[in-house]
Formats: structure tokens, sequence, C-alpha cells
């Protein structure tokens, strides 16, 4: 909200230290986002009159004016339209300097001098109305300074109200809490009751009294609606960030903003019948005064007449019963509305409005009489016209509230202070609390204006807030020492990300939801959970893998002229199966950096799945996991491993399938893991076995085999048939070529023998290695060498 | 005197001469036979020593073994200063250039988000703090009505929430980790809970995505001067500075009484400057006494305990603490920009 401090000076002693002000509000809570002046800086500006008005002999559009700026009479060449005899307009003098910086010279337009410059509210920084020049109102003097005149010396406060604190705002409500916190005095204006001049009313029934507890009336006729709102009110509005509209208008928006009470004005002669505060009823509609129809709904509060639904209580009103310039009588509504009638509701149709703001946040009940008041009285002032009685429908005003318990010694407790009780009770009653002191605690009640305060918590942050937070002291707490676990039965992320650091992988952070059409190309078959309200379409569902995020990183880092990438993510993934924890990675380019007088060659599946298996390394339990050929729809058929713990899939590493690749634009080869966090990193306890003292035996076999049979088959043949004694079985090389024929392979195997209680002889080791070729050759149809 | 001792002298002087000019281990080797040798000058003297009578042959052939230990001793000492030069030698041809880079693979990178929220749960671990995480997606009591945000609540405007067809929604917050925190567990509780959260928000200075910290401490007794206390302790740890903290009174549903905390700016130290935008203060979160609604929320007795929570953004920490000046660059992943962290 924005506030003058002009207007807040006219309601309470504030001082002329504005920063201090804005500083002290701020530690209040009463937020200053904003602390700007009023208007930019400009200076040589007068209220001027305007003489005589001449067309321009060259120029249509241009008249010649004689304006009295007040010490003497200069001739200008002027464009606007509105300009004429005896109107009063901010004159540029030459020598003048304006809001952007310009300076006005004398100058010549087309053919005829002109001294200076009659100014339009935007040249001048006061508005958009670009129409014209800014009429001045004639209680202005001629040859007043503009910048005086207008008072324009002030600065304008930017608050930011939080949702609890309805009551302030509005001038009246930060002028109470600037005098609470600081303790200047308060002189709200006096605001008097007007006098009827007629007895015309228009009856009101309440129908939902939850929702409207009180309504408050008052039929004015005869009113001047086309008149223009008085400068000061209008500079007001806009300091407060309000447009000037109509005096009408006008006048509803000032008294919001000086009460906090939402008004509204009614064209009297379009009314039929009476009012109704009631629900609305299925399918009925309206169109608001911005000329939007809606369809309302049956939670939704509205006022009607006999005929139709005039509008949406404390949001807006409606069209059809608006006022404007040929309206003479009018129905002014000040009404109490409760929070629970209007939250959400405005905001379900896309609307912020100065009254739904005020209403879902509460409204001080006791303010709508005064507000009728305050409004009455504006408009007689400007508008003319003739009061009927003020009728106040519904409940008193501000019901009693109910006094609360606090005990003193809780207050203490909480805030980790020691207030003396005496202190306490003054603190509340700064603002406007009544406190009746028992002894251990106070019963306290709230202002009508504090609707907020319902529990002790609520009073004891109102000590603190007067206390000063900053007055309270840092305490640390005297908590029991509580140890912490730290498990070994699973490997921390943390861990794991280091593994994949050292390894070269640069962690990334990919946002969480993706583009439907990019994951598709990866996940054709699986359905993604869409957002309702997605910030676009490119992040418009939740990710079903963390490849989709990868990939288009990957890519843009491509683009980005990177032919090396190595990138892992752990995050979640959200699938039908619910919200997993997943650490997954993509790597493209050279296994290593290029580096000088070393050869280097693109990376490859092993490369990659060296870096997978130093992951499942760290749970101790690397050989409990096995990789199998799989399938996955973004992955070379050919290069997936499915990896599984027991029976159960951990995770997946491949090739990116090369069609894929071309219709993501992605580098080819690229490889890609993904491993479900909870599966592949739970971790085995190490428990130590006997190292055997004696020397092992090393034995090396190549065994051709058909190109289909996978390492892991031919080492479980051999571990099946090799006795107790084989120690280790490694892999040493993969050979295919002519001599050994089409389609098949020659894997050479190495096996270490050794047994704990003894030093195995030559003649062991034969007897073992037999054993395994002969197996080979029955079981796979091996050809087998011994080396 | 016997002639054996004649010409022992110029023996031992030449002697001396040619092992200090030999250059080479083989000359020196040749003048070793030359002198020590089977039939060298000095051992050739000693074989005559049975001539002379045995008095004689006493201190003649003292006098002739001092000569040859003297000779040893020369010969050993110029062998160690060529084999020495030789090796000195042999190693300058080795020499290489130490400034040409090394080889293999070069470690990656940590993300600045992790980097600093794995120093805020340390910092926070070292107190005693577990550290607890939750789902993303979540329920409307988790995220809003255990918080004491009910339907239709103002403040519910400030979350701009994503939803699911199905009522679930991507949490706003890291706040309902409390809640299911406090659901199984009964006080003592002292916890952070890091993690990502979402709002429908998207400009210069937010992302639709970013990262919260979570604490919550309840036990008995707890009150805001503790909070105070731990979030003072917490931000010099973090910033590795004498930062000090100020707390301004606000309103979040969940705390009561609430407060905006703010951190002296860690880059100006107070005085003002772009990172503050000259207010010598940071907005690092918000924070308060856990609201008697949520604790009776999961049935904890307020009577008995109280407790105290708070939020801040851990993106913003780490610009903070790195310069970032673009809180959209955590998310772009451009690999020029992730690679200044390490």
């Amino acid at each position: 909200m924005k506030i003058s401090v002009q207007w807040l000076k006219e309601w309470v002693d504030v001082g002329h230290d504005v920063d201090a002000l804005a500083h002290s509000l701020t530690m209040a809570g009463l937020e200053i986002e904003g602390n700007t002046p009023a208007a930019a800086p400009m200076s040589g500006i007068v209220v001027a009159e305007i003489i005589s008005v001449e067309r321009h002999p060259d120029a249509e559009k241009l008249n010649v004016c004689r304006v009295n700026g007040g010490n003497e009479t200069v001739q200008i060449v002027c464009g606007a339209p509105n300009v004429r005899v005896g109107m009063k307009a901010p004159l540029a003098q030459i020598g003048a300097k304006l809001p952007d910086g310009v300076q006005i010279k004398q100058a010549k337009l087309r053919g005829i001098d002109s001294f200076g410059m009659l100014c339009s509210a935007p040249e001048l920084g006061l508005g958009e109305d670009a129409s014209g020049l800014l009429d001045l109102s004639n209680d202005l003097v001629v040859g007043d300074d503009f910048v005086k005149a207008l008072s324009l010396d002030d600065r304008v406060l930017e608050i930011n109200v939080t949702p609890n604190r309805g009551d302030c705002m509005s001038v009246a409500g930060v002028a109470r809490e600037a005098a609470a916190v600081s303790g200047a005095v308060l002189h709200p204006p006096a605001i008097k009751a007007v006098a009827k001049k007629s007895d015309a009313t228009f009856p009101v029934t309440i129908e939902a009294p939850q929702a409207c507890t009180q309504f408050v009336g008052r039929v004015i006729r005869g009113v001047r609606a086309n008149q223009v709102s008085p400068l000061w009110m209008r500079e007001r509005l806009r300091r407060a960030g309000t447009r000037s509209i109509s005096l009408l208008v006008d006048v509803t928006n000032y008294v919001v903003l000086e009460l906090g009470q939402p008004m509204h004005a009614y064209d009297f002669a379009k009314l039929t019948g009476g009012i109704t505060v009631r629900m609305a009823r299925e399918k009925e509609s309206l169109m608001l005064l911005d000329g939007r129809a809606i369809e309302l709904a049956n939670d939704i509060l509205v006022i009607a007449d006999q005929r139709q639904v005039l509008g949406m209580a404390g949001v807006m009103g409606g069209e059809a019963s608006g006022i404007n310039a040929a309206t003479t009588d009018l129905f002014l509504e000040a009404a109490h509305f409760t929070p629970e009638a209007i939250a959400g509701r405005a905001r379900r149709i896309g609307l912020v409005t100065a009254a739904s703001q005020r209403f879902e946040r509460g409204v001080d009940p006791a303010l709508p009489a005064l507000a009728i008041e305050r409004a009455t009285q504006l408009i007689l002032d400007y508008a003319g016209g003739e009061p009927g009685p003020v009728v106040v429908t519904g409940g008193a005003s501000g019901a009693s509230a109910t006094p609360i318990k606090l005990r003193y010694a809780r207050a203490n407790s909480v805030l980790g202070v020691d207030i003396a009780p005496a202190s306490i009770d003054a603190y509340l009653s700064k603002l406007g609390m009544a406190v009746e002191a028992k002894g251990g605690f106070a019963m306290v009640t709230a202002p009508t204006w504090r609707f907020d305060i319902k529990i002790e918590e609520d009073l004891i942050e109102e000590v603190a807030r007067l206390h000063g937070y900053n007055n309270i002291p840092p305490v640390d707490s005297t908590m029991p020492l509580q140890l912490g676990q730290c498990t070994e039965m699973v490997v921390r992320k943390e861990r794991a990300a280091d593994v994949l650091i050292d390894r070269g992988y640069q962690e990334v952070i990919t946002y969480s939801f993706v583009d439907p059409t990019w994951q598709r190309l990866m996940l054709p078959n699986e359905m993604a959970k869409a957002l309702i309200n997605p910030i676009s379409a490119e992040l418009a569902v939740m990710r079903l893998s963390l490849w989709p995020g990868l990939a288009l990183a990957a890519r843009e880092n491509v683009r980005r002229q990177q032919s090396r990438v190595r990138l892992f993510e752990i995050g979640h993934r959200f699938t039908e199966a619910g919200e997993v924890d997943v650490i997954a990675g993509l790597v493209l380019g050279n296994a290593v950096p290029e580096q000088w007088d070393a050869p280097n060659r693109k990376v490859d599946f092993y490369d990659v799945k060296a870096d997978v298996e130093a992951l499942l390394a760290l749970t101790g339990d690397d050989n409990g996991f096995i990789f199998k050929a799989g399938s996955h729809p973004a992955l070379h058929p050919g290069q997936t491993a499915r990896i599984f713990h027991g029976s159960e899939s951990v995770g997946l590493l491949g090739a990116i399938h090369p069609e894929v690749a071309k219709k993501m634009d992605l580098t080819y080869p690229l490889y890609l893991f993904e491993l479900e966090v909870q599966r592949a990193l739970s971790a085995r306890l190490p428990q130590f076995a006997e190292i055997s003292r004696f020397p092992s035996i090393r034995r090396d076999l190549a065994v051709i085999v058909d190109e289909a049979l996978v390492l892991d088959q031919l080492k479980a043949a051999v571990r099946a048939s090799a006795s107790l004694l084989l120690r280790d079985l490694s892999v040493i090389s993969v050979y295919r070529g002519e001599q050994i024929g089409k389609g098949k392979k020659s894997i050479a195997l190495s096996l270490h023998l050794q047994d704990t209680s003894r030093t195995l002889t030559d003649d062991d080791a034969d007897r073992v290695m037999a054993q395994v070729i002969e197996s080979l050759r029955a079981q796979l149809g091996a050809n087998i060498r011994e080396k | 005197m016997s002639d054996l001792l004649q010409d022992l002298e110029p023996l031992l002087a030449n002697a001396r001469q040619d092992i200090a000019r030999a250059t080479t281990l083989i000359d020196l080797d040749a003048i070793r036979v030359r002198l020590l040798g089977k039939s060298g000058e000095v051992t050739a003297k000693l074989k005559m020593l049975g001539s002379l009578d045995p008095d004689a042959r006493k201190s003649v052939g003292a006098t002739i073994n001092i000569v040859k230990e003297t000779l040893q001793s020369a010969l050993e000492e110029r062998k160690s200063l060529l084999e020495a030069e030789q090796l000195a030698t042999k190693l300058a041809g080795d020499a290489i250039d130490v400034s040409l880079p090394g080889r293999g693979q070069i470690s990656g990178g940590m993300h600045p988000v992790s980097r600093a929220r794995r120093r805020i749960e340390t910092i926070f671990r070292t107190a005693g703090f577990e550290v607890v995480e939750g789902p993303e997606i979540e329920d409307d009591w988790h995220n809003f009505e255990a918080l004491n945000i009910p339907a239709d609540h103002p403040s519910r405007a400030m979350h701009d929430t994503f939803y699911f067809p199905d009522g679930k929604l991507l949490r706003t917050h890291t706040s309902p980790v409390q809640i299911r925190l406090m659901e199984r567990q009964a006080p003592p509780i002292r916890a952070i809970m890091p993690g990502r959260v979402y709002r429908c928000d998207s400009d210069l200075t937010h992302t639709p995505m970013f990262h919260q910290l979570e604490g919550l401490v309840v036990d008995e007794g707890i009150s805001l001067a503790n909070l105070k206390a731990t979030l003072l302790g917490f931000m010099r740890a973090f910033f590795e500075k004498e930062v000090n903290i100020r707390l301004r009174p606000s309103y979040f549903p969940f705390t009561e009484p609430s407060a905006e905390l703010d951190v002296s700016c860690a880059a100006c130290g107070g005085s003002g400057c772009r990172i503050c935008k000259n207010t010598g203060w940071l907005e690092m979160g918000g924070c308060g006494v856990v609201h008697p609604n949520v604790l009776r929320a999961v049935n904890i007795d307020t009577e008995k305990y109280s407790g105290y929570a708070f939020g801040m953004g851990i993106d913003r920490m780490a610009m903070v603490r790195y310069n970032v000046t673009d809180l959209r660059m955590f998310f772009e992943n451009d690999l020029r920009f992730l690679r200044q962290f390490v």
C-alpha cells in the first residue's frame, strides 16, 4: 500500500524525519518497501491563467495564448485541445526544469515565438492523462510556485502490509501504528455526522447475516456527478497509486484509503425495489464494472435488488447499477463483510480490488457509519446534493471482543526475556487494548480494529513488537545433548556425489518439471504427472527420469562449444510408482580431456560402466550387482544394461539410441545412467575375512566361445567347476579375428588359486584347471587353450 | 735409512697429482693398479721389506703402509667425486619441463547450491541438528492446513502454488517436512530440512523452483531468544564473519510471534553496497515461535512444549557467499558458470 506522508501527518505527529519514521515502522512489522519523493524534482513552474486563445495562423492544431504567470503575461504557443480562456494550468517558464531534465527555452513554433510551455500531467510526472493541459482548480493563486501549491514536497511510503494486519491498509491504521510505536500524538481529523436534508431511503435486507453483519446505506439526491475531483484529492489518490476516475468514484476510493472501509456508490435511478444481501444462486451471472461477465457460484456473496444481482459483495460492483456522469441520485453503501465470505472469491476470477484485499484480511466492524458520514461530507462539498438519513441494517457495529488471558510468565518464557508486568500492560495499552491486570496475568480486550488478536500468543507478539525484537537477547537453549545417528547401512548421497565429482563429473541442478514433448522423445511409454497451472509449456510435466533434464543441459552446453560433457544430478523423479530419489549421469565426448602427447579416444560404454561400478562399490557389495542386457526406448538396443541387486532392478546404463539422439539434436555417442538411491546405495557392513599366508598360483586360460555368450555366463561356469581354491577370476582380453572364426570370440581369463592352510603345488593347480577345461568344453562347447 | 724410502716422497707427490688429475673412473682405476696393484709401485716396495733386518723392516714398513693408506683414501675420495659428477651429468640429461600439465582424468565439480547446502548441514549437525528430507509432491494438509493456513487464507496468495489434477501440489516451502517430522517423532526435536520448493513465479529474481532450508526445534522452554542465538551463530559460521542479525516483526500463519530475518551485509559489513541495495542488510528468510495451532495439529502439548522454526533460501545464501548476481544462473547449468565453484 502506498501512502503520502503529508496525508499521514494530518492524522499523527510523526515529525520531519521520514527515514526515521520508515525505520521505526519497518522494525514494528510494517515493512517500508519504498520511500520515494511524491514528484520528480522540477523548478520554474508556476500556476498560470490563460487570458486569450487565438488560432495559430499557420498550424491548425496550435493556439497562440496570452498567459498570466503572475509577474508578467507572456505569449505561449500551445497544442493542447483543452486550452481555454480563464483556465488555470501549470506554466513552465523560460529556464524551468521539467522532471525529465528538459530545460525550457524560448522557442519559435511555426514562426511564432513561445516564451515557455503550458504543461500536461505526464509532462510533470503527475499522472497519465496526456489528453490536454493539467487543469488546475480555481482555488490556486496565479503566480504561485507550482511545486509549493501542490505540496509536491512530499514523500510516498510503500508499505508491505502482512495478511494479518488489514487494519493497517489505511492512513488511519498506519497513523495509529506510528503513534503506538513512536509515542507520537494521534489527532484524527474530526468526522461529523451530516444532517439529513431529505427523508429518502432505500430498503435493505440481509439474508446472509453470517457473511454480512452490517449494511449502512444512504440516499443522496441531486448531485452533480460530472464534477472533476479537487486537485488535492486527485493528488492524494495519485500518491496512493489510485487513478482519478470521477468525483463520486474518487470519493469512495478516498474514504477506503483514509479509513480502510470499502464503499460502493449505486446510481439510485437504476435500483428496483430494495437491496438484498444474499448468497448467489446457481446460474446467476453478473456484468462487472470492468466490463467482464462472470458466472456466480452459490458461495459468492452478492448485493442484489428485486430485479438482478448488482455486484459481488466486497469485491466489485456491477455495470448495470454503476454511476456515470449523468447520475443525479445515488445510493451509498458501507457494509461489513466477514473475511470468510470474501476470501479467495476475487482471486478465483482473477481479480484483486481495494475492497477484496481489505475484506479478506478483515475490516474494522466499527467503520461503516463513520465512512458514510465522511463520504457524504466530501460529496456535498464538491458535488452538492441532499442527503437522506443514514440507515443501519444488521447488528450493532463492533461486537464486543472476548477478553484474552495473558500470563506474564508465559510471555517472558516464550520470548526468553524478563519484562515487568507493568511494562507489558503499558505496551498493550499503547495499542488501544483494554488491560485488566489480575496478579499473575491480565485480561486483555483488543480494540475493534485488532480483529487479528485472538489468542495469548498474538498478545505475546504484540508485547515483543512494542518491546522491540532488537531488544530480545540471543540466548543459547539448554536442550540436553542428543547424539545423532551415523548409519553404515546406506551410502550417503554426498559420498556418491563425491565419487562422481572425483571421476570428472559436474553436478547440475535441473528443473523437476520438463517439456512434455522433449520428455516423450526419451520416455514415450510412461505417463508424466502434469501440472494444472504450469509456468510455461516447457515446464509443464514432472520428470519421469533425470535424463530429459540432463540431455537438455548437455545440448545447451554443446551449443556453447563444450565438446566434453560429464554431468550428474541427484534428485527426485516422479512416476506412477511415486517419488523416488535417483542419481543420474550423462557423458559425451572424449574419455579424458585433450592433453599433450597422449592418444585420446571417444568415451565408451565401459568407461561409464566403471563410473557406475565405482558408485556401486561404495556399498561394499559390488559383487552383489549384476549388469544384464536390457532395453529402454531412449537407449541403444545393443548397448543397454539393466542393473540388478539380487532380483531387484536398481538402475539402467546405456548408450543413447542414435535415433533419439538425432531427434533431440544431441551428440552421438552419449551415455546415460540412472540409479535409485535407496536400492542401489544400501551398504553392506564390512566383515573381516582371514588373509591367507600362503602364496597364490595364477593360471591363464583362453576360451573361444560363441559371440552371444556373455562374460557372466562364462565366469559362472568357471566358478561352478573350479574348486574352493579359486580365489579370484578376472578377464584379461576379448579377441575377435579371422583365425578364431566368424561369430566367435576368444576370452582370456586369469584364475588365482590359493589355499588358507598350505602352499599349493603345481599338481593342485593342474587338477583345478583340468576340471575347469573339461566342464567348459562339455557345457559351453568351448574351444580352450591354456596359456 | 733404507733405499726403500729414498724415492718415497716423490712417489707420493706424483701419485697425488695423478689422482687429482684423473677425470674418468677408468683413468683413476689405472692409477690405482699402477700404484697399489699386484705389481704396483707401492706394492713392489712392500714386497722388498723382507730383505731388511727386523728393526728396519718394522719402521720402514710402517712408513710405506702410511703412504699406501694415504693413497688409498685419496683414490676413494676421488672416486666418489667422479661418481657424483657422472651421476649429476646423467640426471641433468633427464631433466623435464615441470610446467607441462599433468595427464589423465580431471575432477568435476559440485553445484554451488550443493556446496552451500553441505556447509549449512555440517554447521547444524555440529550443533546436534538432524537433517531430514521429505516428499516434493505434497498434500494440502501438510503444505497448508497443518501449518495453520486454511483454504482461502490470504497468505495462500503469496504462495503461487503449482497444483496437480488430483488436488496434490508441489510443496511451496520446506515447512511440510516439519509436520511430517513431528507426526512421527515426539519432542525433543532439533532438525533442519533442506530441499527443493516450487512457486508459480518466474522473473529476474524468481525461479519456479528453488531451495529452502527449514529449521525446527521443539522442547520445553524454547524461546524467541533461543532462536536468535541459533540464527546468529549459524550466520557467523556460514559467512565466517562477525555478521549481525536483525529480526523484524512479520506474519506467517505457522509462527507467532513471527519475524523476518535480516543479516548485516557480508559484503560491505553493513555500510551499504550493491549487494544489499545500500541498506546494509540482507533479507534471508522468515522465522518465529511455532504457532500453537501447528503443535496441536500434530498432537504436541502446547502448555508443556514450545518451539521455534525458521526458513531461509539456500540459493540466496549461495548467491551472497559466492557473489552470484543472478539467481537464474543456478539452473541454467552452463558449465562455464558451474566450473567456477569446484
